[in-house]
C-alpha cells in the first residue's frame, strides 16, 4: 500500500520545526510502523536527504524507547500497544498519517521525533526505590506476600516509562508514571517502610520538573501501552495524603509542631 | 600472551569463600579515593555501578540509551534461575552447577560456574528486598517454573517480564546512588575507545549522542558491561542499538576475545516475514512448559494445522528426547527445528517455521490458566503476526539470541588488560558453548552484585597504579583517533546505505556461520566479509555532520566494527574442528545428528589476540581442567 506521511522535522532543540510531507510507497501490511519509517528513511538517504530521527530500541514493546504521536494519539492508538508493535495491517492504502514527537514542557524535543525524557529518571532518583544496599538481605521467602498484593504490584510495575501518559494529557501531567512506581512499591512489604518519604519526594520532583497537574481525565490510561490503571493515581493520592498527615504528626511528636 | 585464570586452589565448593578471604580489601575511608567507569547499564552494569557506589567508590556510568532503564536486559522474558530448592524437588547448588556445565557442553570454566550457582541464591534475596514483584503462590511464597536443560523447577519469574523487573530493581538501586551523588550518569553517550596508560585501562573516549562532542573520562578502573554481539547477524532478538563497539575496540587495544564462535540460536522466535524485517522477536522458552513443538510428518503439507490429524504430526522433540521432551536445551531444539524445515516439513508461507501448540494444555488447564501464565506473550504474538495463538498454534523458528563468547576474563572478571573488568554477556565466562534458559539474568546480576564488588578492590590494592592524568598524551591520541574515524565515515559519501551493508553482512553470517557451519561455508564467509568491508570503506553513505544528533553516524560506526568482528567470529568457528553446544560444524556429528565434541584437541578456551590491522590474530589457549565433573557426552534422551 501507499501512504502519505506528514512528519515533524526539527533540526535541534532551538529550531522551530515544521511538518514535512513524504510518500511511503509499497508498504507491506506485515511491517511494523517503525519498519515503515525505516523504508522511508532508506529512500531519503538514497536521495541524499537526512533521515527522520526517531527513538527505538528493543522493538518488542518493553524498553519504552519508542515515542511518537501518530494521528494525534501517542503510540498510534492501538490498545495496549507501543508504536513499535503497531503493524501496518491496521492502516489502509492511501491513508494520510501525521507523525509528531511527544509534546510536553518537561520533554523538550532534541531532534525530529526524539525528545529528552530525563525528567522521568530524576523522579525515580528522588525516591522511586527501596533503600537497601547489596548483600545482607533476608531470605526471599522470609516475608510471605499475598499473591493478590504481588499481582497488583506487578500490574503497576509493568510501566515502561515511555511517557505516552504525559504526551496524551492536556496538562502534560506525569501522575500515572509516578503513581505506577509509588503503587508498585507500596503494595509490597519491602517497599512499605519508606512509603511516605517516597511519595512526597517523587511528587515534589515531579512538580519541579514542570509537569502539569492531574485533572483525572483518564487520557493517560487510554494510551498506556501497558494498560496501567487510573486506579493507581487514586492510590498515589491516598499515599501522598497519608504521608503529608503522618509527616505533620511526626513533627508534632518530635516537638516540632 | 599468558592467560592466567587465577582460579583459587582448594576444593571446588570452597574456592570462592577462600578467595574472598584472600582478596585484598580497600578500607571504607579509602574507597572514595577511587574512580570507576562502568559502561552499559543493563543487569550487569547497573548492579555493578550501584553496588560499587554503595561501597563508597566514585562511579561514572555510561549508556547509549536515553535512560539506564532501557538496556536490553529489559527484554528478557522467562525468568532467572537460582538453586533455592524451594520446590523440594532435589535442586542444589551442585545440581545447578552441573546442569550449567553440562548445558554448556563442557566448555565453561568449572570454578566460575560453581560460584555462579552459589551466589544465585543471594540474587533472589537481593531482588526481593528491592521490591521486585516476583510471581507468588497463594501462600505468599515465591513461585517457580521449569526451563530448558533442567529437570527441577528453579526458575523465578515476574510474569513474562522478568528481565524488565530485575532491571528496574537494579536501575532503582542505581538511581538511588545517582540521587545521592555517588554515581554520575551519562545517558545517550557512546563509548568509542578504551584508553590505556602504562598498559592499564585508565579511561574511555565517548561521544555525546546529542551534541556530537567527543570527550574523555579517566578512572582507576574501567568496567565493560556492554552486552553481546548478536547483531553481527543483522537479524537477531537483540535491540536495534545493541553493538560490539566497546568490546571490539577494547580487543583492538589488547584485550583477548574468547570463543566468539559460540553463538546461541534461540529455538522459539517469531519467523521472518520479509526483507523489511528489522529485528526478530523471541517467544519465551517458558512457553515450552505448556506448548508442544511439532511439524507435519508429510513433506510440503500445506493443510491448516487444525486439519492435520494427530497421527500425522511429528512431535519431534518428544520423540527424539523423551526424558526432556519439549524442554530440551536451546541448541538442540534449534537444530531439530532446522532439520525438520530442511527436510521440507516446515510450515507457514516461507516453510521456515514449526508449530508450538497449546491445544493440549488449553484442554487440560483451560484457556484462563494459559492466559494467566503467558498472556502478554500471546498478545505480543498476535500483534506481530495477526494470529490468535489460543486458537491456532504459534509458528516459531530459531533466531540469533545470545552470544556466549566475549572478552576473556580471569576468575576476578578482569580481562587481559589490567584494570579492565568485563561483566555479563560481554564476557565469555560462564556458559561454555551454550547457555541454558534463565541463566543470563543470573550471570549478569551475579557479576554485578556479588563478584565485582569483591574483586575490584584487590586490583586497586595490588595494582598500585598512579592516578590517571586525563591530560596524558594517551588520552589526546585516543580522541584524535576517534575524531579521524568519524571524519572518514562522513567523508566517503558513497552510494550504499549503512543498513544495506549490515543486511548483507547478516545474510553472510546467517547462511555461512549460523545454525550449522562447515569448513567450506566458513571459508566462503572469510572471503566475502573482507571484500564487503573494503566496499564499505569506499562506498558507504553517511549523511549529516558529527556535531548533532546523528543516528546514521552512530550506526555506521557500529556496523564498521561488526564488519571487522565478523571475521574473527568465522575464524574461530573455522579453527574449532568439533561441534559443541551452539557451535555446530556439520562435519562433526554423531550418527543420529548430535554434536560431536573432540575433548582431546579442543577442551580449551580460544582467546584471540589482536596483532594489528590486516594481520591474522594469534590464538592463545586456556586449557579447561575439570576437577569435579566428568566430561561426558551430553544426552537429553
Amino acid at each position: 500500500m501507499n501512504l502519505t506521511l506528514k512528519v515533524w522535522r526539527q533540526k535541534n532543540a532551538s529550531d522551530t520545526g515544521r511538518l514535512v510531507t513524504y510518500e511511503a510507497k509499497n508498504i507491506i501490511p506485515d511491517m511494523s510502523f517503525l519498519e515503515m519509517l525505516d523504508v522511508v528513511n532508506e529512500e531519503l538517504m538514497q536521495k541524499g536527504e537526512e533521515p527522520i530521527a526517531f527513538d527505538s530500541d528493543c522493538r518488542e514493546g518493553i524498553c519504552g524507547t519508542c515515542s511518537m504521536v501518530v494521528n494525534g494519539t501517542p503510540h498510534g492508538g492501538m490498545k495496549g500497544t507501543t508504536v513499535c508493535q503497531c503493524h501496518m495491517r491496521h492502516f489502509k492504502d492511501g491513508d494520510v498519517i501525521i507523525i509528531e514527537p511527544w509534546r510536553a514542557r518537561a520533554f523538550p524535543v532534541l531532534r525530529d521525533l526524539v525528545t529528552d525524557r530525563s525528567s522521568f529518571d530524576r523522579i525515580i532518583q528522588a525516591g522511586g526505590f527501596v533503600s537497601v544496599n547489596t548483600g545482607g538481605t533476608p531470605d526471599g521467602n522470609a516475608i510471605p506476600v499475598p499473591k493478590t498484593d504481588a499481582d497488583v504490584a506487578m500490574d503497576a510495575a509493568a510501566c515502561i516509562g515511555c511517557g505516552a501518559c504525559v504526551a496524551a494529557c492536556k496538562n502534560a501531567s506525569a501522575m500515572l508514571f509516578v503513581a505506577a512506581k509509588v503503587s508498585h512499591l507500596a503494595n509490597l512489604p519491602q517497599g512499605r517502610v519508606e512509603r511516605e518519604r517516597r511519595a512526597i519526594a517523587m511528587i515534589n520532583q515531579m512538580d519541579s520538573e514542570g509537569f502539569g497537574n492531574c485533572t483525572v481525565t483518564g487520557s493517560c490510561e487510554a494510551v498506556c501501552p501497558k494498560e496501567v490503571s487510573l486506579d493507581f493515581i487514586a492510590q498515589l493520592n491516598r499515599e501522598y495524603g497519608k504521608a503529608i498527615l503522618k509527616n505533620r504528626m511526626e513533627r508534632k511528636l518530635a516537638g516540632g509542631g | 600472551m599468558k592467560l592466567d585464570a587465577k582460579i583459587p586452589s582448594g576444593p571446588l565448593a570452597q574456592k570462592w569463600d577462600k578467595h574472598k578471604f584472600d582478596l585484598k580489601l580497600v578500607n571504607p575511608a579509602n574507597k572514595r579515593k577511587y574512580d570507576v567507569i562502568v559502561v552499559g547499564t543493563g543487569l550487569a552494569g547497573a548492579s555493578a555501578a550501584a553496588s560499587l557506589a554503595e561501597l563508597g567508590y566514585n562511579v561514572q556510568a555510561f549508556c547509549y540509551q536515553d535512560s539506564p532503564r532501557r538496556a536490553h536486559s529489559i527484554a528478557a522474558q522467562g525468568g532467572i534461575n537460582a538453586a533455592k530448592n524451594y520446590q523440594n524437588d532435589g535442586d542444589s547448588v551442585y545440581r545447578l552447577f552441573y546442569d550449567t556445565i553440562k548445558g554448556g557442553d563442557f566448555r565453561a570454566r568449572e570454578a566460575n560456574v560453581y560460584r555462579l550457582a552459589q551466589v544465585s541464591v543471594n540474587i533472589i534475596d537481593q531482588c526481593v528486598a528491592q521490591g521486585v514483584p516476583f510471581a507468588r503462590e497463594y501462600g505468599g511464597l515465591l513461585a517457580n517454573r521449569s526451563f530448558g536443560g533442567a529437570q527441577v523447577s528453579r526458575t523465578f519469574y515476574a510474569r513474562g517480564q522478568t528481565g524488565q523487573q530485575l532491571l528496574l530493581g537494579a536501575y532503582q538501586a542505581l538511581s538511588r546512588q545517582i540521587g545521592l551523588g555517588k554515581v554520575k550518569m551519562f545517558p545517550r553517550t557512546e563509548m568509542l575507545d578504551l584508553v590505556l596508560v602504562n598498559g592499564h585501562a585508565k579511561g574511555i573516549v565517548v561521544r555525546n549522542m546529542v551534541t556530537g562532542k567527543i570527550s574523555t573520562h579517566a578512572a582507576d578502573a574501567v568496567v565493560l558491561a556492554t552486552g553481546g554481539y548478536g547483531n553481527a547477524f543483522f537479524l537477531s532478538t537483540n535491540a536495534k542499538g545493541c553493538n560490539a563497539t566497546s568490546i571490539w575496540r577494547s580487543y583492538k587495544k589488547g584485550a583477548a576475545f574468547a570463543n566468539p564462535c559460540y553463538t546461541q540460536i534461540h529455538p522459539t522466535c517469531i519467523p521472518v516475514s520479509g526483507d523489511h524485517q528489522s529485528k526478530l522477536t523471541l517467544m519465551s522458552e517458558s512457553l515450552r512448559n505448556d506448548g508442544r513443538v511439532w511439524a507435519p510428518k508429510k513433506k510440503g503439507d500445506k493443510r491448516a494445522p487444525g486439519d492435520i490429524p494427530e497421527d500425522e504430526r511429528d512431535y519431534y522433540l518428544e520423540r527424539k528426547y523423551p526424558s526432556y521432551g519439549n524442554l530440551a536445551p536451546r541448541d538442540i531444539s534449534s537444530r531439530a527445528a532446522k532439520e525438520a524445515c530442511d527436510d521440507g516439513r516446515g510450515v507457514g508461507e516461507t516453510g521456515l517455521g514449526v508449530y508450538l501448540d497449546f491445544g493440549d494444555s488449553i484442554k487440560r488447564l483451560g484457556e484462563n490458566t494459559i492466559r494467566e501464565r503467558y498472556g502478554n506473550l500471546f498478545d505480543m504474538y498476535e500483534k506481530i503476526t495477526g494470529e490468535n495463538a489460543y486458537k491456532v498454534p504459534m509458528r516459531i523458528y530459531p533466531a540469533v539470541h545470545y552470544t556466549m563468547g566475549g572478552l576473556w576474563v580471569d576468575y576476578n572478571l578482569m580481562g587481559t588488560i589490567p584494570g579492565l573488568f568485563v561483566l555479563g554477556e560481554a564476557n565469555f565466562s560462564d556458559h561454555g558453548a551454550n547457555r541454558l534458559g534463565a541463566s543470563a539474568l543470573m550471570q549478569g546480576l551475579a557479576d554485578g552484585y556479588f563478584v565485582l564488588p569483591y574483586t575490584i578492590g584487590d586490583y586497586f590494592v595490588t595494582g598500585k597504579q598512579p592516578k590517571p592524568n586525563p591530560t596524558a598524551p594517551e588520552f589526546t591520541k585516543a580522541v584524535n583517533d576517534v575524531e579521524a574515524l568519524t571524519k572518514k565515515l562522513l567523508s566517503i559519501q558513497g552510494n550504499r546505505t549503512v543498513t544495506s551493508f549490515h543486511k548483507e553482512l547478516g545474510h553472510i553470517m546467517w547462511e555461512k556461520c549460523g545454525m550449522a557451519r562447515t569448513e567450506k561455508s566458513l571459508k566462503e564467509a572469510l572471503q566475502r566479509i573482507p571484500a564487503l568491508r573494503e566496499e564499505f570503506w569506499k562506498n558507504v553513505k553517511v549523511l549529516g555532520v558529527n556535531e548533532e544528533l546523528n543516528q546514521n553516524l552512530e550506526y555506521a560506526g557500529r556496523v564498521a566494527d561488526f564488519l571487522e568482528f565478523a571475521e574473527l567470529l568465522c575464524t574461530d568457528a573455522l579453527h574449532r574442528n568439533e561441534s559443541c553446544g551452539g557451535h555446530f560444524r556439520s562435519e562433526y556429528q554423531t550418527e543420529d545428528g548430535e554434536a560431536k565434541r573432540d575433548d582431546d584437541n579442543f577442551a580449551y578456551v580460544a582467546a584471540w589476540e589482536y596483532q594489528g590491522q590486516g594481520k591474522p590474530p594469534v590464538l592463545n589457549k586456556e586449557p579447561l581442567v575439570y576437577e569435579e565433573v566428568h566430561m561426558s557426552t551430553r544426552s537429553y534422551k
